[in-house]
């Protein structure tokens, strides 16, 4: 079957889809958007979180015929997502049309006009990153990096939703997130980190 | 045809690089890949996506021991878009087997499977549910035969041999063919110090098969070349290690099977041995295209070794004043149906089982056996953390049977710099066990009832049981537990452990770039980040490029170990030492008659300079280099000399280097429900000296989780009659998520070994092995329960076991 959806802003179609395959697959191995990652592919460790209208979801439990016509961020579209967050002084689901008509939401054809800038792939210099995405570097989040871009994505949608979160508010927002390497302390940091950041900006 | 259209994979990783000004030895510089993989850009193996490519699956085994009367994969073959099916017959090479130590493993099965989940044929189709489509059409006619499941059933009379024939290097020394490694140690005279005791205290425990869960499954990318090769794109721990298993079941020359790391998705030990290199590279080579393979988690838990579970039996004696008199231990090790690293874990568990105690009549003995279970490996604080867990328990049973402070009564008894180990080796370095201790225990203890708010009631997330809303402080009791550990750094007992590095200076636009070129598996760890940072304070350079990790430069060893830093990072030191030194020459060659410094001044590079050790500046680097090659050089680096450990006495200088930590755990049990909530897990770890603070205490605090898991949570659950895994997933294999994990406060002490580069001590492995025992002794304090097996579940809390 062929899936038509809107990923990171711009119109996607992916062909010759087996009805089987998930949001996940199609995004890895159709799209060439390999961030968000296959950990479990069972919805219990959120490494394929992706925003779905706005939603968090674990991708690998969407099947691809489910996101049509849909708008999907993922982690590659993250950066890009916060700015146009920021610019626009809109919280929520702020990738689709019709869902942020309001004032000071995006429309459709802006929101098309978005797209992941590409990374140079030899340094990563010169890349704009979101709050979260910088504040994961900088408090040392990021070890192995498997379980990175299902956080980034998580973790900002709970800033975008609570611009300052308890300690407890972070960790019943990131339990769904599994996380082998670093023992979650440094992952508080950073969600710590993003949120003073954000504060100090307004 | 394949090779026609043949491009470089996707997802190929590139040089990483990073320019910083202070990005030194000590600082806490920041990942030169961290920008990647916040942008999802960074290339892991599972990433890797090559045009034409076909997807490979691996048929295993759905019984624990049989013999195969017969394979049919006529179905299999037939369904379209299946290329290739692969079975023992299809092998190309006479070499069939592969293993780290003894090469007992089959690529795939020849007549018989000996443990559940172990490889019998290949798929390779355009797509990955036809693959596993054709797989599930495989027609096997098992044998069914009975199953070796534990000590008893492996040495009763007429047990089944798991290996028949064994003709490694450890089969003369055994007492039964079912042992694949038996390390006793003794030393001093056990019975004349019994008779010192004022009490004795015995105890058995049970230390559950544990996996390491990283998050990146398995997975990989095998291209064929034109010159009947292949190029193999992998996460892996060890490079080297994989290429001298691959190559002679491929019947390649090493030179024609060229591997390069690919993004690591975590691997704790699971990556040590050969997952699915050998079935990549046998498809690609028998389609002559590329493949990919790419594990789920039910697949991952199948395809690699795990912790040994282990049974420990120990006996320990004390005076009444609190000094050790004597230990008897006893521990059998379970390595499943392959070797693996079984016989390190074994020399671990025996050479440490003492503890970092002051013991000097002891009588020890670790054995592995071979079973029907899953094969047992590598993982963090390999045989050493088994130990802990038993000889912590056995100090907290000694402190409180003499009336004594845990505390105290281990400061008592702790090893220090001059202590002699069981093994007779001298511990020749600091070791600041009661210091580590005094910490932790120093440190204030977190407040109590921090589950109650100002006037709204329980918040139920502080509580045991959390979100599931399970109490609001009734029947929940504190408890506090201590325990300390030590680890051996590198590989021991003889083994020739190096490491290569080759380093690169020139000048580009004016400025000097240094370019690190190691085999190093980066699993996570920052060994990337250190690299540059040596770098850095060696060479006086801002920027350092960091080339992708392959086998076209020589082995960095394993990523495990604790061993890394010390030894590749030991190797870069020294590379790097040697390319300052062709600068100089080049300098003095060309300015030494301007200046009598050249030649008689020490002489360093620093911000781009060549200053005396003075500080005076004699050149800038770009000038002594300019219209030079660049300066490219290749060495080896390795630690001190081990000594394999005496087979009948144990004796031997069989470490490079012991690594310390201690822990408080603070846990708060709901009695009722036996739920437990750890509050707080405090830590103390000597680190020699930190070369990037931030990195290490990330290790620390995620080996510190890893270790809180076993504790409570994690557990590979093997039928005992079938021998077969009953929870092969995250759904119910359950690993700490942030809800379980408390506050890890850390304390690093830097008392540097004289005998190592910059003076630091290999520090990953450590905080694993104390965490476990003293969430064990925390929850032993709560609720007064003996506790002796691996993890606490809530029945064995309720007494609904």
């Amino acid at each position: 079957m062929r899936v038509n959806f809107t990923v990171n802003g711009r119109q996607q179609e992916a062909d010759d889809v087996w009805e089987g395959e998930s949001l996940l697959y199609v995004l890895r191995e159709r799209l060439g958007l390999p961030g968000s990652k296959n950990a479990c592919e069972q919805g219990e460790c959120g490494s394929c979180t992706v925003r779905l209208d706005g939603v968090p979801v674990c991708s690998c439990l969407v099947a691809a015929g489910q996101v049509e016509g849909r708008d999907v961020v993922t982690v590659e579209g993250l950066a890009e997502f916060a700015k146009q967050r920021e610019q626009h002084g809109h919280g929520g689901a702020c990738g689709t049309g019709g869902a942020c008509g309001g004032k000071g939401g995006v429309t459709l054809d802006e929101a098309r006009q978005w797209s992941a800038k590409g990374a140079d792939s030899r340094t990563g210099e010169g890349v704009e990153l979101s709050a979260i995405q910088q504040a994961f570097i900088d408090a040392g989040a990021v070890q192995c990096g498997f379980c990175t871009p299902g956080l980034l994505v998580q973790a900002d949608a709970l800033l975008e939703a609570n611009a300052s979160p308890s300690d407890e508010d972070i960790r019943e927002a990131l339990s769904g997130n599994l996380c082998r390497c670093t023992g979650y302390e440094k992952i508080l940091d950073a969600v710590r980190l993003a949120a003073a950041r954000q504060g100090e900006a307004v | 045809m394949a090779q026609h259209t043949r491009t470089v994979p996707a997802g190929t990783p590139t040089n990483v690089t990073q320019k910083h000004n202070r990005g030194g030895i000590g600082e806490s510089t920041l990942r030169p890949d961290g920008i990647l993989k916040v942008t999802g850009e960074f290339a892991y193996s599972s990433d890797m996506w090559h045009e034409d490519m076909l997807w490979g699956q691996t048929l295993r085994s759905t019984v624990a021991h049989a013999e195969i009367a017969s394979i049919d994969i006529s179905e299999a073959l037939a369904m379209p878009g299946v290329y290739s099916v692969l079975t023992y017959d299809d092998l190309p090479a006479e070499m069939k087997n592969y293993g780290l130590e003894i090469r007992d493993t089959p690529v795939l099965a020849n007549g018989r499977v000996r443990h559940h989940g172990e490889p019998v044929a290949l798929v390779a189709a355009d797509h990955p549910e036809t693959a596993r489509r054709a797989a599930a059409k495989i027609r096997i006619d098992y044998r069914e035969l009975p199953v070796v499941t534990d000590e008893a059933s492996a040495l009763a009379e007429g047990a089944p041999l798991i290996h028949e024939g064994r003709d490694d290097h450890h089969a003369g020394h055994v007492p039964h063919p079912n042992i694949v490694h038996r390390q006793p140690i003794v030393r001093g005279n056990v019975e004349e110090a019994r008779t010192r005791a004022d009490v004795i205290v015995e105890g058995e425990y049970t230390f559950g098969m544990q996996d390491q869960a990283f998050l990146g499954p398995e997975s990989g990318l095998a291209v064929p070349a034109e010159d009947g090769g292949v190029d193999l794109y992998v996460a892996t721990q060890w490079l080297h290690s994989d290429l001298r298993q691959i190559a002679p079941v491929l019947g390649l020359p090493e030179e024609k099977v060229r591997m390069t790391l690919s993004g690591v998705g975590g691997a704790f030990g699971g990556r040590e041995d050969i997952s699915m290199q050998i079935h990549a590279c046998l498809l690609a080579l028998a389609t002559n295209k590329p493949v990919k393979i790419v594990y789920n988690r039910f697949e991952s838990f199948f395809g690699h070794v795990h912790r040994h579970p282990a049974k420990l039996h120990y006996e320990h004696g004390a005076t009444k004043d609190g000094k050790l008199t004597h230990m008897k231990c006893r521990i059998v090790l379970d390595g499943g149906a392959y070797a693996s690293a079984s016989p390190a874990v074994v020399g671990n568990a025996s050479s440490l089982s003492v503890g970092p105690y002051v013991l000097d009549d002891v009588d020890i003995e670790a054995i592995a056996l071979y079973t029907n279970n899953p094969p047992c490996g590598a993982m963090r604080g390999f045989g050493a953390v088994q130990a802990c867990f038993a000889y912590e328990a056995q100090m907290d049973k000694l402190a409180a049977k003499l009336g004594m402070d845990p505390v105290e009564f281990r400061r008592l008894n702790a090893m220090e710099m001059g202590t002699i180990m069981p093994t007779g080796q001298v511990v020749d370095s600091p070791a600041p066990v009661a210091e580590l201790l005094r910490r932790v225990k120093a440190r204030p203890l977190p407040p109590e009832r921090q589950w109650e708010t100002a006037g709204e009631g329980a918040d139920v997330r502080a509580l045991p049981g959390g979100l599931s809303n399970t109490t609001h402080g009734e029947g929940v009791v504190r408890g506090v537990g201590y325990a300390v550990g030590i680890k051996n750094v590198g590989f021991s007992e003889g083994f020739d452990d190096y490491s290569t590095a080759r380093v690169r200076l020139e000048v580009i636009n004016g400025e000097p770039v240094a370019m690190v070129h190691t085999a190093m598996a980066e699993v996570g760890q920052g060994g990337v980040t250190v690299h540059a940072q040596i770098a850095r304070t060696e060479l006086g350079v801002t920027q350092v490029t960091i080339h992708p990790a392959d086998t076209r430069v020589g082995s960095a060893g394993s990523t495990s170990a604790s061993r890394q830093t010390y030894m590749t990072g030991g190797a870069v030191k020294n590379t790097c030492e040697a390319v300052r030194e062709a600068v100089l020459e080049i300098g003095r060659r060309k300015n030494g008659s301007y200046h009598p410094a050249w030649a008689t001044a020490a002489l360093l590079l620093e911000g781009g300079k060549v200053v005396t050790d003075g500080g005076e500046v004699l050149a800038d680097i770009a000038e002594v280099l300019e219209g030079e090659d660049a300066i490219d050089l290749e060495l080896e680096f390795r630690h001190r000399p081990t000594v394999p450990f005496d087979l009948k006495t144990g004796q031997g200088n069989g470490h490079v280097q012991y690594s310390f930590a201690a822990h408080r755990a603070v846990v708060e049990v709901d009695t009722e429900l036996g739920l437990v909530k750890v509050v707080e897990l405090a830590t103390a770890q000597d680190v020699g000296k930190a070369l990037n603070m931030l990195s290490v205490v990330g290790q620390i605090q995620g080996g510190t989780i890893q270790g809180l898991g076993v504790a409570i949570m994690e557990e590979i659950i093997v039928d005992p009659k079938t021998a077969k895994v009953r929870n092969p997933s995250f759904t119910d294999y359950l690993i700490p998520t942030i809800l379980d994990t408390p506050t890890i406060p850390v304390d690093v002490l830097e008392l540097a070994d004289p005998n190592a580069p910059y003076g630091l001590r290999g520090m990953g492995e450590a905080p694993t092995l104390s965490s476990t025992p003293a969430v064990l002794a925390a929850i032993r304090q709560a609720t007064g329960l003996e506790l002796n097996k691996t993890p606490i579940r809530p029945e064995a809390l309720t007494g609904t076991l």
